[in-house]
């Protein structure tokens, strides 16, 4: 039963998108995000929305699973819409009790929930397209110039990396162990919430045991093969910016200029 | 000048509390390079606290302990032994560091600061070397024991160790893994010279080694080539263990009379030898 779950979404493929830096795709995901904000008039949204479908389409990845990752956030969505509605003041058109329906609060609405679905859209799609590994080596390599700021960047990675290695084997050994517990005649699926959590401390104190027991055989298998901490370390992957980076970059630039010029002009 | 030299090693764990125990008493013991050594134990009897003082991940109490020259005390010298010496541990589970295969085999060259074509050449060879290549983009926990037991292996290998010391490789494994496994690290002994410190209480795994160091206590019991070490059956039971099947029922037949040659190890040698005998009686 817990042997099914998968970290992240990433879903492999061999699109632009794929093959992209993943410190380029997360430094233009930023800044796109912000750009979102920073522009709202209708043209911008209009290009904002044909990048971001075009993006969709280069990835490779259907489009319906894209539009689940909208599926969490559905409410939120739908909620923010209808505040916006009636939380605007100008032309109304309709009177509820108190609430007044506007028409800037029609446009506000729109455009807010449209961010709100870019937002997690171009989100989603970089966690589609990036491997959690190459996330975390592009975050390793972003925030390492803050290290002189005493940002432990390398630890941080390090131990991201170890996450991810033992999740699957955590998973697996706690699921031994309910099997255990339940061969035992321990009970995990009856009663209130408070009487099954009491019953999830068998389960808890022996996989807290073991975890502590796999860190300290790990630290020293790690120190066998001459870990140090990330000083004088190299990568086998090191990550590299080629061609089609900087073509993301130049037409990402391309993008902020054509949006800021028709800023300056309407 | 001998690869492995432990002089005088004694190793308490604890000194000083109510715990106190002393795992290793006055151990000497020295290695030559190239060589396939066997250390046999009950548990407890001190062979994994020697394993891991092979690379200075356990320091002496009292004593030294040299590779090539080299002393795991010194910490300036510590780094230089742990590239030379490559560890292998019982649980494969705990000794993967990488979320992808290829990533942890590149764990170590990438510790050392070599530089990534160099590594991604090594890890490749390694790979080979143990026969895994092709689960390169694999993630650890889709593999059997056995396989991560020579992705460890692997491991080792692509930092250029010149020396293998495996703690019990095959305690947690199946039958089938502990074969891959032994399988492997023959091969490596064979085909590259590689200096093998095999801990484990397999009689069967010890009998392939050049040489066996029997444990007791914490200290040496007995240090020979398998026959001779198999010949003193009274011996190795005083130290709790046994000896492989056809040893034992070799020297049950000579106590009942039975002339059977002394130094038979394998079951196929005990057979041919009962086919001499029973042809000869004829």
């Amino acid at each position: 039963m817990l042997s099914n779950i998968t970290i992240g979404q990433y879903f492999p493929g061999n699109s632009i998108l794929h093959r992209l830096d993943p410190r380029v795709k997360v430094l233009l995901l930023f800044f796109f995000l912000i750009e979102i904000f920073l522009f709202s008039n209708a043209v911008a949204y209009g290009i904002f929305s044909a990048v971001a479908f075009a993006l969709m389409l280069l990835s490779g990845i259907p489009l319906g699973m894209l539009l689940r990752s909208l599926k969490p956030l559905w409410w939120i969505i739908l909620f923010t819409f209808v505040i916006h509605l009636f939380s605007n003041p100008g032309t109304p058109i309709a009177k509820f009790w108190w609430f007044t329906l506007t028409w800037e609060g029609i446009r506000m609405g729109c455009f807010i929930s449209l961010r709100l679905v870019l937002l997690i859209l171009m989100s989603s799609l970089l966690t589609f397209t990036t491997s959690p590994l190459k996330l975390t080596d592009a975050l390793e390599s972003l925030l390492s110039p803050f290290r002189r700021f005493g940002l432990p960047a390398h630890e941080l990675a390090m131990m991201m990396t170890i996450a991810l290695r033992f999740i699957p084997t955590l998973i697996e050994e706690t699921d031994k162990i309910m099997k255990a517990q339940q061969s035992r005649g321990a009970d995990f699926t009856t009663g209130n919430v408070m009487k099954r959590l009491r019953n999830m401390v068998p389960i808890l104190v022996p996989l807290f045991l073991s975890a502590f027991r796999r860190a300290d055989e790990l630290a020293m298998a790690m120190e066998a093969r001459c870990y140090r901490g990330g000083v004088g370390r190299t990568q086998m992957k090191s990550l590299k910016t080629g061609g089609v980076d900087y073509l993301a970059i130049a037409g990402f630039v391309l993008l902020t200029v054509s949006l800021l010029g028709i800023k300056v002009l309407a | 000048m001998a690869f492995i030299k432990v002089e005088n090693l004694t190793h308490i764990y604890h000194p000083g509390t109510p715990q106190e125990s002393v795992a290793l008493d006055k151990v000497n013991l020295s290695i030559e390079a190239g060589e396939f050594v066997a250390v046999l134990g009950t548990n407890g009897s001190g062979k994994s606290t020697l394993a891991r003082h092979l690379n200075g991940l356990l320091l002496p109490t009292e004593g030294r302990c040299f590779i090539r020259g080299l002393d795991t005390c010194n910490e300036q010298e510590l780094w230089q032994i742990r590239q030379q010496i490559g560890m292998v541990f019982q649980n494969p589970d705990n000794q993967l560091i990488a979320a992808v295969v290829e990533d942890d085999v590149a764990f170590g060259p990438e510790n050392l600061g070599m530089d990534p074509q160099e590594i991604r050449a090594k890890v490749n060879a390694s790979l080979q070397a143990v026969n895994m290549a092709k689960y390169r983009t694999f993630a650890p926990h889709l593999l059997s024991g056995g396989q991560k037991q020579r992705i460890a292996i692997a491991g080792a290998l692509a930092m250029d160790t010149d020396c293998l010391v495996l703690d019990e490789p095959t305690a947690m494994l199946d039958p089938q893994g502990r074969e891959e496994v032994l399988r492997t690290v023959q091969k490596l002994h064979e085909e590259r010279g590689i200096t093998i410190v095999y801990i484990t209480h397999f009689m069967e795994e010890a009998s392939v080694a050049d040489r066996i160091v029997v444990m007791d206590k914490g200290q040496v019991a007995a240090d020979g080539t398998p026959r001779e070490i198999f010949a003193d059956v009274p011996g190795m039971k005083k130290c709790g263990l046994d000896v492989p099947l056809a040893v034992e029922v070799v020297w049950q037949l000579r106590h009942q009379g039975i002339k059977l040659p002394e130094d038979i190890l394998t079951e196929d040698e005990l057979v041919e030898a009962l086919e001499a005998y029973t042809c000869q009686s004829n």
